[in-house]
């Protein structure tokens, strides 16, 4: 698994995609950074680009990759090597070389600016945890989805369907549904819905890091109330650590059963 | 010893039946030519063989050892597919020494890369390849390293007469070292000059196995495309 992991991860961070999708998050960073002296501000200005852009990249990115390596997956498939370690390592190297991008976008801006001293460091390495969580988060779910797509197109439109649903159409699903039955007690109901979509766990990490409760939202406050922030931030966490295990599993298991 | 044996092998696709019942004995060496028309089940047979395609039912033996849940047989093959399509962004040095490390580290391209003359591209990327090169690749990926048997998808597609004339040569070397070459092709000029066997497939059954002679003498022809397409109208005007 490590042989193909660091083969797919040094052909990856070699290709032009990744060079943009650093230059970008350098780019954002240092301007934001420039343009404002408070760093809570531009941590959460970052955030809510990082929950939106790191999950569509990477759930583009998964179906790219996973197309264009197919001729080559099968000549590894007739290697002497175990299949699911054939597509972890593809999995993991696709992912790793995505999360150097966004680290090293976020990072060296962010060194020079002289984040290893600032009391804000904390709530910057949170930011990070939360991007590079829905990197490999994503990147499953695409790569499951390519997985179980032969046809491209659909695989693709699939991919952009369930990153359209998390990151934009689920919170007004959600407020909806909140607004429609608020004469009942939704809180454990809000909770389940919030643990469901990876996106809004990322952002209550973060924000309850943070501790603004004026963006938290709903379900953050309710987060906040229910379980406080520190056990709020493990509990989110922990979905989140769930969220990437499923999506590996479900690789191993259909990798297994596939014909090629 | 059975080089390759395969038992009552049943796949399907959906509800495409596409190997029925499918018996194979093979136990002397040299170059086989799997020949059929297209849809007739060669490369579900080499994926099977591969264990890329799993079986619905039946067993595959490669060198006596049921390759069922087993990985470790395919130390055994050199397996070139059809379709050279590599990552872009490595060279082919790089690509050379990822498949020796994944073979155990062992391996040797040197050979190759003298008789394609590729040392000139060894620090290219292989998105900058032409196709003919990167076929090349794709050979020399195949023997880098020494196996007794050798399987080969549509090798000789895309590469100039030079380069057919050195395959064909090393084809012939493997040969007489004893190996076992299983080719699938439509080019039956290199079927005529190389194969010591042909495997004649329809609709996921063979119909004929043995030499080109013996099938010239079965169907009474003295060109084994006539021969050939005999088989293959004898059995699809009865359906």
């Amino acid at each position: 698994m490590l042989k193909i992991l660091k083969y797919a991860f040094f052909d990856l961070i070699r290709s032009r995609w990744s060079y943009t999708y650093f230059l970008f998050y350098f780019i954002i960073t240092f301007s934001l950074l420039y343009l404002s002296a408070d760093l809570s501000k531009v941590i959460i200005s970052l955030m809510n680009i990082i929950l939106v852009l790191s999950p569509l990249i990477a759930s583009i990115f998964g179906v790219i990759y996973y197309y264009n390596s197919r001729e080559f997956t099968e000549l590894l498939l007739a290697q002497p090597i175990k299949r699911s370690n054939i597509f972890i390592g593809q999995y993991l190297g696709l992912v790793f070389s995505l999360t150097v991008s966004l680290l090293l976008g976020l990072l060296i801006p962010f060194a020079i600016y002289g984040i290893f001293y600032n009391s804000e460091i904390w709530n910057f390495v949170i930011l990070i945890i939360a991007g590079v969580f829905l990197t490999f988060i994503f990147a499953g779910f695409s790569y499951n989805i390519a997985l179980h797509n032969e046809n491209k197109i659909k695989g693709f439109g699939f991919a952009i369907l369930i990153w359209l649903l998390l990151a934009v159409a689920y919170d007004g699903i959600f407020l909806l549904a909140l607004v429609t039955f608020s004469d009942y007690p939704l809180e454990k109901f809000a909770l389940f819905a919030t643990a469901l979509n990876p996106i809004d766990l990322s952002r209550i990490l973060i924000l309850l890091k943070l501790d603004i409760s004026a963006l938290m939202g709903y379900t953050g406050a309710v987060f906040n109330n229910f379980f406080g922030a520190a056990k709020g931030m493990i509990i989110s966490g922990l979905s989140l650590f769930f969220w990437t295990i499923i999506p590996l599993a479900m690789i191993i298991r259909k990798s297994s059963k596939k014909d090629f | 010893m059975e080089i390759i044996n395969i038992k009552n092998l049943n796949k399907s696709f959906g509800k495409n039946e596409v190997l029925k019942g499918f018996n194979l004995s093979l136990v002397t060496p040299g170059i086989i030519s799997i020949l059929g028309p297209n849809g007739s089940g060669k490369t579900t047979l080499i994926k099977s063989i591969l264990g890329m395609v799993i079986p619905n039912s039946g067993d595959i033996y490669v060198n006596d050892i049921n390759i069922k849940n087993n990985w470790n047989y395919r130390s055994l093959i050199g397996y070139m597919p059809q379709i050279a399509n590599f990552p872009e962004n490595l060279t082919v040095k790089e690509l050379f020494n990822m498949i020796k490390d994944l073979q155990g580290g062992l391996g040797d391209e040197k050979p190759f890369v003298d008789l394609f003359k590729l040392s000139a591209h060894l620090n290219k990327k292989l998105g900058n390849l032409s196709g003919g090169t990167k076929q090349k690749v794709n050979f020399t990926l195949t023997f880098i390293n020494d196996k007794p048997i050798y399987i080969l998808d549509e090798p000789i597609t895309g590469l100039d007469p030079i380069a057919l004339i050195q395959v064909k040569k090393i084809l012939k070397q493997e040969k007489e070292k004893g190996k076992t070459i299983l080719i699938t092709t439509h080019i039956m000029s290199l079927v005529e000059e190389l194969s010591d066997m042909i495997i004649f497939l329809l609709d996921g059954k063979i119909y004929f196995k043995g030499t080109i002679k013996e099938l010239k003498e079965k169907y009474t022809e003295n060109n084994m495309e006539q021969a050939l397409a005999k088989i293959f109208l004898n059995n699809t005007t009865n359906n």
